[in-house]
């Protein structure tokens, strides 16, 4: 069993395709929507949690490669410059998931869970000293 | 001034104290290697322990620290005279306009001004991508800065425009001199509008989703000294990574804010003006911030030692989070339009544990002042006193004092309670 969050970008020309409806139904995978934006290129972005048996699962997310998806496993994306991260907590009274928290209440240093992360980018936004970054293609 | 002289000598005739110990002595200490250094957050259990005649006795120096964003900084620069010479009237780092109308090579960069053409909030909430804050910064890290100046001509200045590559080490000045940083205490901000807004106390989502606070609590500098009685003018810091010195009461310095039953404000009261050296900091103590939707700041890392003359200062320098309240302030409505009102208090303790309750609502909450840097900078002032780098210095003269303070007044109240 595997589960995964992916975002998934649809360019303009497959836009239209039931693509992640194809996947539940040929590879017997489940999703949960956790994000979902058109930008005015009629380009879609759409972040899922993708779960299934391992083989399906990587069977599914190549199945969306061969239709011209570009896919980017969220755990992998998210990244923080700990040279510059000084732990002041801006981060986490916007991080909707808890992906950046605080567990150690002595020190208050400010953890991230790159597991819990949706890529929905607002650290990267508030973050004073820029500490927090997502590729570009996010 | 002079009232205070008298107070202090009425003090000392009257012996009130058990324990009675000069900065000489603690310097000697220090000399010889034998000096008790301890931050903050370990001399709240020593007392506890050990009581505070004893852990006066024992305890020489309390480390404090605090580092978060504290806009009323900058930064005064001479950048050196060029050939020909120039009165710059104006000038920019980096595309961000400094003041220039000082003298002919002086200038005051400050850590709020913005980079020229920034978009601002024209889409808001503006990035704010970069501005003094980070020259401040870049400086500090000994990158190079593009500083362009223009004058409109004299006799002994001809020079009208000029262009340069200036480096930190090759300015005959660089000092950060801060009017208002390490605010005693500060306001709790929540939202309870409708729509999420973008403050200084950063981002507060609508109807009480989220609060925020700025303090390092029981490390923070004042309020382990919350009448001032060792921290003055004069008074030898650690600021940015190098050594600085407290100038003046910082502005908006409020020593009469309502206090506590151990004397400490439950909001922001009194604030200190600083100096320093920038060539000796390290930028992993102070740091440009760019505020969404706000601004630019600086993020400033400030660690003062306070002398544990008496048990009087030993009690003071053992505050803990949860006997620190602060109160809540709605940034959404009420502050915008100066409207005097609160949500009521909460203390750091609760703070920190990551929740506060309002009107019966859990609302979660997060910090925007570094407790992590705060113990760091502690930690290192500690390192330099033991290591004899650093000594203690006595106030040329007091901050403004508060008009609540007597000797042994709090003491005495909260030994009551004990």
């Amino acid at each position: 069993m595997i589960s995964k969050k992916v975002v998934l970008r649809f360019p303009e020309e497959i836009a239209e395709k039931p693509l992640v409806s194809d996947i539940c139904k040929k590879f017997n995978l489940t999703f949960n929507i956790m994000r979902a934006n058109i930008f005015p290129r009629k380009e879609g972005i759409l972040t899922l949690e993708i779960s299934g048996e391992d083989d399906s699962f990587y069977k599914g997310i190549q199945y969306l490669k061969d239709n011209g998806v570009s896919i980017n496993f969220v755990e992998e994306s998210i990244n923080r410059d700990e040279s510059k991260c000084y732990h002041c907590g801006f981060c986490v009274a916007v991080c909707p998931t808890e992906a950046l928290t605080i567990t150690d209440r002595k020190t208050m240093r400010v953890d991230l869970f790159k597991d819990r992360c949706i890529a929905c980018g607002y650290c990267v936004k508030v973050c004073p000293v820029k500490a927090m970054s997502l590729p570009e293609e996010f | 001034m002079v009232s205070f002289a008298i107070k202090m000598t009425r003090r000392q005739k009257l012996n009130v104290f058990k324990v009675n110990k000069t900065i000489e002595e603690i310097n000697d200490k220090i000399k010889r290697g034998e000096a008790v250094v301890v931050n903050a957050e370990e001399m709240i259990d020593i007392v506890r322990k050990e009581g505070v005649v004893e852990a006066a006795k024992k305890v020489d120096v309390v480390t404090t620290g605090t580092f978060g964003t504290m806009c009323s900084s900058g930064a005064l620069l001479n950048f050196g005279h060029t050939a020909p010479k120039i009165k710059a009237a104006k000038v920019w780092l980096n595309d961000v306009e400094a003041y220039g109308s000082l003298a002919a090579v002086d200038l005051y960069i400050g850590a709020s001004a913005v980079k020229k053409g920034d978009p601002l909030n024209a889409v808001h909430p503006g990035r704010f991508e970069y501005g003094g804050g980070h020259v401040i910064e870049d400086l500090i890290a000994r990158k190079p800065i593009k500083l362009v100046a223009e004058g409109y001509g004299t006799d002994c200045y001809p020079a009208k425009h000029i262009e340069m590559e200036i480096f930190i080490d090759d300015l005959k000045e660089a000092t950060l001199l801060n009017p208002r940083n390490a605010y005693q205490n500060y306001s709790v901000a929540i939202n309870p509008t409708d729509k999420t807004i973008y403050t200084y106390m950063g981002v507060l989502k609508p109807r009480f989703a989220n609060a925020t606070y700025s303090s390092a609590g029981q490390l923070s500098p004042l309020l382990n000294d919350p009448f001032y009685l060792t921290i003055g003018i004069g008074t030898r810091i650690f600021l940015g990574g190098g050594v600085g010195y407290v100038i003046w009461h910082g502005t908006q310095h409020n020593p009469n804010e309502e206090r506590n039953e151990r004397g400490v404000p439950k909001t922001g009261a009194g604030a200190l003006a600083v100096v320093g050296d920038m060539k000796q900091m390290n930028p992993d103590f102070i740091k440009g911030a760019s505020i969404l939707g706000y601004g630019v700041s600086l993020s400033v890392g400030i660690g003062i030692p306070i002398p544990i003359l008496n048990e009087e200062i030993a009690f003071f320098t053992s505050v803990s989070d949860e006997e620190i309240d602060a109160y809540i302030f709605d940034y959404g409505h009420d502050y915008p339009l100066k409207i005097d009102n609160n949500y009521g208090l909460t203390n750091y303790k609760e703070l920190k544990s990551g929740f506060i309750t309002i009107n019966g609502k859990k609302v979660p909450t997060a910090p925007l002042s570094s407790y992590r840097g705060a113990m760091k900078i502690a930690e290192t002032l500690k390192q330099w006193i033991l290591d004899k780098k650093f000594f203690l210095t006595k106030p040329s003269a007091p901050l403004p004092q508060s008009k609540d303070y007597e000797p042994l007044k709090y003491l005495k109240k909260y030994e009551k309670n004990l």
